[in-house]
């Protein structure tokens, strides 16, 4: 049994910044998540068709074309050259995403987040342990293992048991057995292995990832020095091997958290009571110097 | 080259176990993967493509299963195979041409849609789509065959006459009708189903089916004596001997004779 030695995870915050200011990103992130299902869902439902396709490739308001970039590539390696409508959808959304962060669309797109998230939650409620933890590199296998494929068999072989994309097209078109694939992830993150599918399996993940390597849109911990070591932050993140460079590393050290695994949710920022971490972009590495209580001590004040 | 001798570090030895274990496990998985993305190419054949649809092969690495021309169809033609539960890859799009025929839109508008070319936009005539060919796969239960005036297959092609034919022939078992067989001709059928719909059959008579299964294909070295001849204007093999026929036709007792005919070929220096 393990003891708990701590207040449940988030409870500072939510005393200094109210229940809100601890929540802000996660309920940003939900409301961005059921926006973009809601908006691939008008037409079928409503007749109101803004957006039409799925997430792997669809056409907003008759004319802006967007393609998933990793289907289109299994595509290309399984000896499709795509037409110049998918090529520009893939190309825009390459762009933004290496602009925003890859992972955010694991944050705040992918369908699939809100089920792991869920189970996550769930796994932290029941004290579960841990379970299998392979390595962090393991997605990056599995990618480079769903590209030979595709090649090798002249398909797009991820799609044939991609939960993201099933889930959305069951969606917007119709179930099937998806529900037992969304179930089997689920099960798969609350007992075999703790952010299992997410945090090292899932081969979408790990391509936006590395679209994302030079991303500008960053997390910062500028605000270290005040940190009190309540450790919440490394609780809540999917991805905590990221935190540690930025937050403890060395004087003079980015404060950035430039790994390309962190998904830009924001959560660190919410759970944090004492604002460590901000949003900013790659190049301001400023820190934030240890709170001083006289305020005659900033030469810019006359 | 590090002496055999040398032991490992204990590091390096960790990462060329963790190296050996992750190829291995890939090569299980890929293996596993590999085996579902073949297995997802064996199209069942009830399952039509959209017009202008690559061939199968090609068909699973172009098509990213958007469903825009599902979206695109204005008769609700088209459908995304759903996980488990239909006769095509799933998240694919197909038809069943006895629940919804394809209406062989002018415009095209599901090749139109599609964003990635998995249905080719060089199909520009919809006569010229080959979804599959229609196959009067029963002539025991079609009506035509049985001596009676159906035609209702024959009514809806929206390539009569050309797609299908009725031919006639004689029927024998009521000895002085005619049966009038609904014909495919397979260069000009697209495919489109309308006839299998239409069909009043509780199952209908004649079926479009997938070219793999509705076509033969003739031997390559095949010659048929009769085009060669025409096409040389001559006979074939020279100096063959020509020996005497009996031949159908007047001077013989031929027309007389019960079934007698008169040919429909005249051979050259016959019948003088
Ligand atoms: S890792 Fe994969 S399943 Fe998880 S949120 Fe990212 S894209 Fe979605
Ligand atoms: S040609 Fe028309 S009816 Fe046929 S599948 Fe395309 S959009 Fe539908
Ligand atoms: S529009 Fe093209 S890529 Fe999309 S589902 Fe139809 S055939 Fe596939
Ligand atoms: S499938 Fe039937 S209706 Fe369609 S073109 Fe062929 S014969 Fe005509």
């Amino acid at each position: 049994m393990s003891a708990r030695t701590h207040d449940p995870v988030g409870r500072e915050a939510i005393e200094v910044k109210g229940w809100f200011g601890a929540h802000r990103y996660l309920l940003l992130r939900r409301f961005s998540q059921v926006f973009f299902l809601v908006l691939f869902l008008l037409g079928p439902w409503l007749g109101l068709w803004i957006v039409q396709g799925t997430l792997a490739a669809s056409l907003t308001l008759g004319i802006l074309p967007l393609t998933d970039p990793f289907i289109l590539l299994q595509g290309v390696v399984g000896g499709h050259r795509a037409e110049l409508s998918a090529l520009i959808g893939g190309l825009i959304v390459l762009v933004s995403y290496s602009l925003i962060g890859g992972r955010v669309y694991c944050a705040w797109v992918c369908p699939i987040n809100p089920v792991t998230d869920a189970a996550n939650w769930l796994h932290r409620r029941l004290d579960l342990p841990k379970g299998w933890q392979p390595m962090r590199s393991t997605r990056l296998w599995v990618l480079a293992t769903v590209l030979i494929v595709s090649a090798l068999t002249g398909t797009i072989a991820w799609e044939v048991i991609n939960p993201i994309t099933m889930l959305h097209r069951g969606l917007v078109f119709g179930m099937g057995f998806v529900w037992m694939m969304v179930a089997a992830i689920f099960l798969f993150d609350l007992i075999v292995s703790r952010h299992g599918w997410c945090g090292h399996v899932c081969p979408v993940g790990a391509f936006y990832g590395l679209v994302g390597h030079k991303s500008l849109l960053r997390v910062s911990a500028a605000n270290r020095a005040a940190c009190n070591n309540c450790m919440d932050c490394y609780a809540v993140c999917p991805e905590n091997q990221v935190i540690s460079p930025a937050l403890t590393g060395k004087p003079g050290s980015t404060p950035l958290i430039l790994s390309p695994d962190c998904t830009n949710c924001g959560r660190c920022i919410d759970v944090c009571a004492v604002d460590v971490f901000a949003f900013t972009h790659r190049f301001n590495d400023h820190i934030n110097e240890p709170a001083d209580p006289i305020p005659a001590q900033n030469p810019q004040a006359t | 080259m590090p002496s055999p001798s040398k032991p490992l570090s204990p590091r390096r030895r960790r990462f060329l176990q963790d190296t050996a274990r992750m190829a291995g496990g890939c090569v299980a998985a890929g293996s596993l993967l590999a085996y579902l993305a073949r297995d997802a190419r064996a199209l069942q054949a009830e399952a039509l493509r959209p017009p202008g649809a690559l061939p199968e092969e090609n068909f699973l690495s172009a098509c990213v299963r958007c469903g825009l021309c599902v979206r695109a169809c204005p008769y609700d033609t088209l459908k995304l195979a759903e996980l488990g539960m239909a006769a095509a890859a799933t998240g694919t799009p197909y038809f069943t041409a006895r629940e919804t025929p394809c209406e062989m839109c002018d415009d095209i508008p599901c090749v139109a849609a599609c964003p990635t070319g998995a249905l080719d936009k060089g199909l520009t005539n919809i006569d010229d789509a080959r979804m599959g060919i229609a196959v009067l796969v029963d002539q025991e239960n079609c009506l035509n065959f049985l001596g009676l005036r159906c035609d209702v297959c024959y009514r809806v092609c929206p390539v009569i006459d050309e797609a299908i034919s009725l031919e006639l022939s004689h029927n024998a078992r009521s000895g002085h009708h005619a049966i009038f067989a609904p014909t495919v001709h397979a260069d000009r059928c697209t495919g489109c189903g309308v006839c299998e719909k239409a069909c009043v059959l509780p199952e209908a008579a004649i079926k479009v089916l997938p070219a793999r299964l509705a076509r033969s294909s003739a031997a390559e070295h095949y010659r048929k004596g009769w085009e060669e001849k025409e096409a040389k204007g001559a006979p074939v093999v020279e100096g063959i001997i020509d020996l005497p026929d009996r031949l159908p036709g007047p001077g013989t007792d031929n027309l007389a004779a019960p079934g007698g005919f008169e040919p429909a070929f005249k051979l050259p220096g016959a019948g003088q």
